[in-house]
């Protein structure tokens, strides 16, 4: 492992000043902020990541999960995946982000991974993680072998010529559904991302995931106050049972009335290169009743510009029963 | 239960058997390729491993490890595990992976379970950390070990404390009342010798006891 300097920042104001003087918060930054150190840890082992600077930020003050005045739920970034999943407020009316968690990762990471860090979780391609290996995202320019080599667990929407990773993250695909707020405090001050901005495409800059700059730490995600009677599901697709990523997943929140959906919000997991957010499905779904001929209509439509790869072309099929049998059982529920 | 905590017809454990003769293996080989004035070098070697070396750039911490304070000085990038085996010689938790996947690493901190080989020592400067060797003795095992012994949930043995430190974390945890429920939540734990069936017993046979 790359020797660092470990940093226990007193307050976020010297924790964002020592991030900022960072190159970089994108791959290969040589400022970190460590949280449960899941990811961050198993990549410095692997020379995937090899930060100067290691700042802890598990004892700054983000540990709270609050209610916010508008009804909604104001989450900390070091909150403990395990703390959320089983938070009351959070099994009752964010039902879909409680199993997202709970179907990830294992009762040990949980309890060590963090919201913030679980935003920052990186791909588990085998080529990102070899450093014997080119990777664009790892190394910009140097090629993806995945294209022509190991690809069956990669994406197929969202890719580009120079990167087909995966987003592995369960729970940020339920945080897309419930269309959260990223909060960021940095160098210049406080702001705030809608989810659906926070990851970037991988295009011709697959090194960088999301829209962090040097300095900036994500302080909070909040919900919006829940759809009274939305019906939650998270259906996730593996090659075990348990302790596995997912070749597929979809988040499902719907409303209804008079067997007609009135509202949706769908997002699928395993298949993108970012937290896949499908208005194409949400716009076949709304104003239709609540049938297996409009879950199959959104299935098609979720997955129209999939560009399957050698290995992976199976995911199409399996995404489409994937969110086509969590429409049926989270209307039926 | 590894061999080294049961008590043996013969007061030698295989670590502390394994310790002494390699050492004594060592020392032969050593002072028979050095001149006799170079011998001090193995006094010194056999001295670190009571009181590791302090490395450049060692950062103070104290642990408290099993109701013990260890205060250290560790390299940066000295994770929990490590620092539990190799700097307080705590071998109880084992070392499978190295990168989350097994499980066999699993200790409390602050009471709950997490991954020692997933987390930094430095960061648990003042946690409270308890290992296989804090749960119960060989005179006064935890019921969890016991139960393991009782339902033979072990072959090899190797992922035994990772198992069971995480099924005694397990039994605070929510969790539906079934072995369906008790294998979701033991998934964590990778048992290579196939002893899952017993396992999920002993977990049961000490919840409904409870």
């Amino acid at each position: 492992m790359h020797n660092f300097e470990f940093i226990r920042p007193a307050d976020p104001a010297a924790a964002i000043a020592t991030a900022a003087r960072a190159k970089t918060a994108q791959q290969g930054a040589d400022v970190r902020f460590m949280g449960g150190g899941t990811t961050l840890i198993d990549l410095m082992k692997l020379n995937v990541e090899t930060p100067d600077r290691v700042l802890d930020i598990n004892r700054l003050p983000f540990d709270k999960i609050e209610d916010t005045a508008d009804g909604g739920l104001m989450i900390g970034a070091t909150v403990r995946n395990s703390d959320l999943a089983y938070h009351a407020k959070v099994q009752r009316d964010y039902s879909v982000l409680s199993q997202a968690i709970l179907q990830g990762a294992s009762a040990q990471i949980r309890n060590m991974a963090t919201v913030g860090g679980n935003l920052l979780q990186r791909t588990r391609c085998v080529y990102f993680r070899d450093t014997a290996m080119p990777c664009n995202k790892r190394e910009p320019g140097s090629g993806c072998p995945a294209i022509t080599g190991h690809n069956r667990t990669l994406a197929i929407l969202g890719t580009s010529d120079h990167c087909i990773a995966t987003n592995p993250s369960d729970m940020c695909v339920a945080l897309a559904a419930l269309d959260a707020t990223i909060h960021i405090q940095g160098p210049k001050g406080l702001r705030t991302v809608a989810f659906g901005d926070f990851h970037l495409l991988p295009g011709n800059i697959p090194h960088r995931e999301t829209v962090l700059e040097p300095g900036d730490l994500i302080t909070h995600v909040t919900l919006p106050a829940p759809s009274s009677g939305s019906k939650h599901l998270y259906l996730k697709l593996r090659d075990r049972a348990s302790y596995e990523f997912a070749l597929a997943s979809a988040a499902v929140v719907l409303t209804m009335a008079s067997g007609k959906i009135t509202r949706a919000r769908i997002a699928l997991g395993g298949v993108g290169t970012k937290p896949w957010l499908s208005p194409e499905a949400e716009t076949a779904l709304i104003g239709k009743p609540a049938n297996d001929t409009t879950f199959r209509q959104a299935a098609e439509a979720a997955v129209r510009d999939a560009k399957p790869q050698s290995e992976n072309r199976f995911k199409i099929e399996l995404a489409k029963r994937c969110l086509t049998h969590a429409l049926r059982t989270a209307a039926a529920s | 239960m590894s061999d080294d905590q049961k008590p043996g017809p013969v007061d030698q454990s295989r670590r502390k058997f394994l310790k002494s003769s390699g050492t004594t293996a060592a020392a032969g080989v050593i002072s028979a390729c050095l001149p006799a004035h170079a011998s001090g070098a193995v006094a010194e070697t056999r001295a670190s491993e009571v009181s590791p070396t302090v490395v450049d750039g060692a950062v103070p911490v104290t642990l408290h490890i099993n109701g013990k304070d260890h205060k250290l000085q560790l390299d940066p990038r000295t994770t929990l595990l490590d620092c539990i085996r190799e700097t307080v010689t705590l071998t109880g938790t084992k070392k499978g992976c190295d990168h989350g996947q097994c499980g066999a690493c699993t200790v409390h901190v602050n009471g709950k379970r997490v991954l020692s080989c997933l987390n930094l020592a430095l960061m648990h400067d003042g946690h409270e950390i308890t290992t296989i060797e804090g749960l119960g003795t060989p005179d006064a095992l935890h019921p969890m070990q016991a139960a393991f012994l009782e339902c033979d949930g072990y072959q090899c043995g190797y992922c035994t404390s990772g198992q069971i430190m995480s099924a005694v974390a397990l039994l605070k945890e929510p969790c539906g009342p079934d072995d369906a429920a008790v294998k979701e939540l033991m998934s964590g734990n990778i048992c290579r010798c196939g002893a899952y069936a017993n396992i999920v017993a002993a977990i049961q046979q000490v919840r409904k006891s409870a």
